[in-house]
């Protein structure tokens, strides 16, 4: 066990934890975070997603150890009341089914379009193959980053 | 209009009321912790009373109402839907509407074990009467609450957006201002309820009522209780179907673990218990750890060393709703070579007869060609984007559950009698689910959390990993159909013949389409026991017979020189004038209806030589689902460009959210005609998580779907099924039109085959 200092969505945190503990479970078990979802544990779904200093990273294979400085964004500081773009396409297009893969959608979008305001098809789709959604909502996802984009 | 009996008089009413106020034990309720209530509308102001009218719904003194949802919710929108049934049939406005997940309660949502069932595409249309009755009976109680207290006919009150009308006397009010007295008025005996042409909220797309909370990341989802004091488990195990848990070999070692308080072996039956149904479990006995968070018990779950051993074959009887079914499972390590092999000896042998139309077997005889065609598909692995987990809090004789389940009613008399407490002690909430499938009708994981609670006798959170979901069994079982077709020497259709089976189960159902068009059928099944576990995935068997039988017509219709949806036509045509056997399953003109539609909205026969299109129909859970898929050719690979649907599902209640619904259909339609296969080697899944599960992405889902609803007046029906089977014949008829090539094998690809 090792104590580490965190910020998190602009707050400072303490945090005991073994060294090796990936980011998502001391956001979900230390910090009560439990917007970022455990999917697959292996970054192969995306459901993790965060921003590290404004860069989406699969918070899963991110040790608490390994965050340092850099500053955590996570879905519930990703605005103040759910009034990002990226949330209010997502709330026009009505996107979601079961919802349980669409915080790390979105974590992955809103990161998309923080360094690519106007993505092609392609660029969605590359910044988005990492995000598994087994309900199949891809072609509503693609259209509300497109809306976001537009705003 | 339309006067109905509402089924449910005073004496019941009372019941539930009594019931809803004195029905907590543990008095804690984790959901309704961390959010009062859902709201749609954002500055919805909290009455300051409730007055409690049905199951279904409650008014505020403010004229806030909150409706019920009575079903689980898994992506399918029920709980926007269910609640707009009733908000129609009430007259509200649905900005004053908020509304809970209702608990589990056999007592006020009857029909156990379905009352509150998710599964079946069944929701919308087994609630569509009580839902509507529920809103009916409320506004009935509130026009005879304001007619006794203004003194006047009750016949002259009106209703419009939660308020009460007398013309005559001018006299109105809101719904809160009555909610009051007309919670004391007994429920009626009989009511109206609205013509489809006067609907207001239904057939009006509402916004997803969960949307801002999902959006914002808020806990909804099993997966996210964080009840305080709760400890995390999580269990092993066998690592292949035909083992069971012998030994725990160092409990001692991972005792002594950073954050582990115990380790121990689970029985999620008592001895002599009769399985229900739905209580499949490939692995009733499993190693288990307890401790403190998620990443410490996950390091000591991975130390942990278990001894397996086979098991014994063995015969049981297992209760199937009422009746019993024998059931039996062999002993042994089993291999998807051996299956293949298996069902290909059967299949080249006469299986078991569900239904003869005239005489196949001369038509056979006599014919000019006969064309035969073999098709397959794998097991495949729900995958639910949450994995299984369940909360579970046992204290003494009572208990508190909480998570993600599609049956609650299913399960609860297993869990009552693992726990060995009574079933009106347990207490169950139905958290949103991360998807499910088919795979959360099967609660074994509900058991398991409440047996660990029960022997560390504090609350605790049970957890798959995604490992442990995707190698736990209750796959889509493995299929083979093979379709032959007997033509004469002019190229018409003599005669049709289909036999299929499976592991552990046949997937045909023989009544349904194109059995009824065809004078001459023959349908033959065989099923081979197995001991690794399935259960129902997304339309089952459906979801691969429409497969089969659509890219059969496929290649039928282009045999004889037909286009392909002019040759179904004609099909149905015969079956809807003249229909061979009196025990066809579907309606031949709605099938015909929704083939027709798709032809105009697709823009069937336009000439385009780059785009190549497949189209396919099937009717399953009630509803008619038609597709032309449009797929382009890129470096060997197809490119979905767009898929056009046409659905009959009678009435629709939330057209955006069931557009959406269908689009979701087709894209997992596409990804498991592709991609999706578990296989097995000596009894161990050949994959484990998503670096060897392919499922598909954005960059492979459908450019664009285009999803048109037939315009009736019949009451709904499935939804979240019928669209997903039709598409593997479309995606696999599109392919043949593009390479030249048959797809008779699922997956269409696997990991990296490219076509062409």
């Amino acid at each position: 066990m090792a104590t580490f200092s965190l910020n998190v969505n602009g707050k400072k945190h303490q945090v005991d934890a073994d060294p090796a503990t990936p980011i998502l479970w001391v956001l979900r078990d230390h910090l009560n975070l439990v917007g970022t979802k455990y999917g697959c544990g292996i970054a192969a779904c995306g459901a993790c997603t965060v921003h590290l200093d404004g860069v989406a990273v699969r918070s899963c294979q991110l040790p608490v150890s390994g965050v340092g400085d850099k500053t955590i964004t996570t879905i519930e500081g990703l605005s103040e009341q759910g009034d990002h773009p990226v949330q209010k396409a997502w709330l026009e297009h009505d996107v979601p089914q079961c919802g349980y893969c669409q915080a790390g959608q979105i974590m992955s979008a809103s990161a998309l379009l923080e360094s690519n305001p106007n993505p092609s098809d392609a660029d969605i789709d590359a910044a988005m193959d990492g995000n598994i959604c087994r309900c199949g909502t891809y072609t509503r996802i693609k259209a509300a980053i497109k809306t976001a984009a537009s705003n | 209009m339309t006067l109905i009996k509402t089924k449910q008089g005073r004496r019941s009413f009372i019941k539930v009321s009594a019931l809803s106020g004195g029905g907590l034990m543990l008095g804690f309720n984790w959901l309704a912790s961390c959010q009062p209530s859902v709201k749609p509308e954002a500055g919805l102001q909290l009455p300051d009373e409730w007055f409690d009218i049905n199951a279904y719904l409650k008014i505020g003194n403010n004229g806030v109402v909150t409706i019920f949802s009575p079903n689980p919710e898994f992506g399918q929108n029920v709980k926007t839907s269910m609640p707009m049934i009733v908000a129609e049939e009430l007259e509200v406005d649905w900005k004053n509407v908020m509304v809970e997940q209702a608990l589990y309660s056999p007592e006020k949502f009857p029909g156990a074990p379905f009352g509150q069932f998710s599964g079946g595409s069944r929701g919308i249309m087994s609630k569509w009467e009580p839902l509507r009755v529920a809103g009916a009976s409320a506004k009935q109680m509130l026009k005879e609450a304001a007619a006794q207290t203004w003194e006047v006919p009750v016949e002259e009150i009106t209703t419009e957006a939660g308020v009460l009308h007398h013309e005559t006397s001018g006299k109105s009010a809101s719904y809160g201002e009555m909610a009051a007295a007309a919670a004391q008025i007994p429920v009626p005996e009989e009511v109206e309820l609205k013509e489809p042409k006067d609907y207001k909220i239904i057939g009006h797309s509402k916004k997803n009522v969960d949307g801002l909370d999902i959006v914002t990341g808020k806990p909804m989802f099993g997966m996210d209780n964080q009840t305080e004091g709760a400890l995390v488990a999580m269990a092993v195990h066998p690592p292949a179907f035909g083992l069971t848990l012998k030994a725990i070999g160092n409990a001692d070692e991972i005792k002594a673990m950073p954050g582990i308080k115990d380790v121990f072996g689970i029985k999620a039956y008592k001895e002599g218990f009769k399985r229900g149904y739905f209580d499949t479990n490939a692995f009733p006995e499993l190693a288990v750890v307890v401790g403190n968070t998620t990443w410490e018990v996950m390091q000591a779950r991975k130390a942990l060393v278990a001894e397996w051993q086979p098991i014994e074959s063995s015969d049981s009887v297992i209760d199937r709703f009422g009746a019993d079914i024998n059931v039996h499972t062999p002993a042994g390590l089993e291999n998807t070579v051996d299956h293949n092999q298996q069902m290909e000896a059967l299949m080249d042998k006469p299986g078991k007869v569900v239904r003869r139309d005239g005489d196949p077997e001369s038509a056979f005889k006599n014919a000019a060609k006969v064309i035969e065609s073999n098709y397959s598909a794998p097991y495949l692995a729900h995958n639910c984007m949450e994995p299984m987990n369940f909360f579970a809090h046992v204290k003494g004789d009572k208990a508190f559950v909480s998570g993600p389940l599609q049956a609650p009613g299913l399960i609860e008399p297993t869990l009552a009698h693992s726990l060995g407490i009574p079933e009106q002690n347990i207490e169950t909430e139905m958290t949103r689910m991360g998807g499910g499938f088919g795979r959360r009708a099967y609660s074994h994981y509900m058991v398991e959390a409440a047996l660990i609670s029960q022997q560390v006798n504090a609350p605790v959170k049970l957890i798959y990993t995604r490992e442990d979901d995707m190698t736990n069994g209750i796959y889509r079982p493995t299929y083979r159909a093979r379709y032959r077709a007997a033509l004469d020497e002019n190229n018409q259709l003599l005669a049709l013949h289909v036999k299929a089976g499976g592991v552990p189960e046949s997937p045909l159902f023989a009544n349904r389409f194109p059995a009824g068009s065809i004078d001459n059928y023959l349908a033959e099944e065989f099923a081979i026991d197995s001991n690794i576990t399935t259960g129902a995935f997304r339309a089952p068997r459906s979801n691969f017979m429409a497969g089969a039988e659509q890219s059969f017509l496929d290649e039928l219709a282009e045999a004889m020189g037909k286009d392909p949806i002019e040759f179904r036509l004609e099909l149905l045509k015969r079956a809807q004038e003249n229909p061979v056997g009196k025990t066809n399953d579907y309606d031949a003109s709605r099938y015909a209806g929704v083939l027709e539609l798709v032809r105009e909205k697709s823009g069937w026969g336009r000439n385009d030589a780059s785009m190549h299109r497949g189209v396919s129909a099937y009717f399953c859970h009630n509803s008619y689902v038609a597709h032309v898929l449009d797929l382009t050719m890129e470096n060997g690979k197809p490119v979905v460009e767009k898929v056009t649907c046409a659905i009959d599902c009678g009435i629709v209640v939330n057209p955006d959210a069931a557009t959406n619904m269908a689009e979701g259909g087709i894209t997992d339609g596409i990804g498991n005609a592709l991609y999706g296969e578990m296989t097995f080697k000596d009894g161990v899944p050949q994959k484990n998580n998503f670096h060897q599960y392919r499922m598909i992405r954005m960059s492979e889902a459908p450019k664009a779907v285009d999803v048109h609803f037939v315009q009736n007046e019949i009451n709904p029906t499935g939804l979240g099924e019928p669209p997903f089977p039709p598409v593997f014949g479309a995606l696999a008829n599109a392919m043949h039109k593009a390479t030249g090539t048959r797809y008779y094998h699922q997956p269409f690809l696997g990991e990296g085959i490219s076509l062409g």
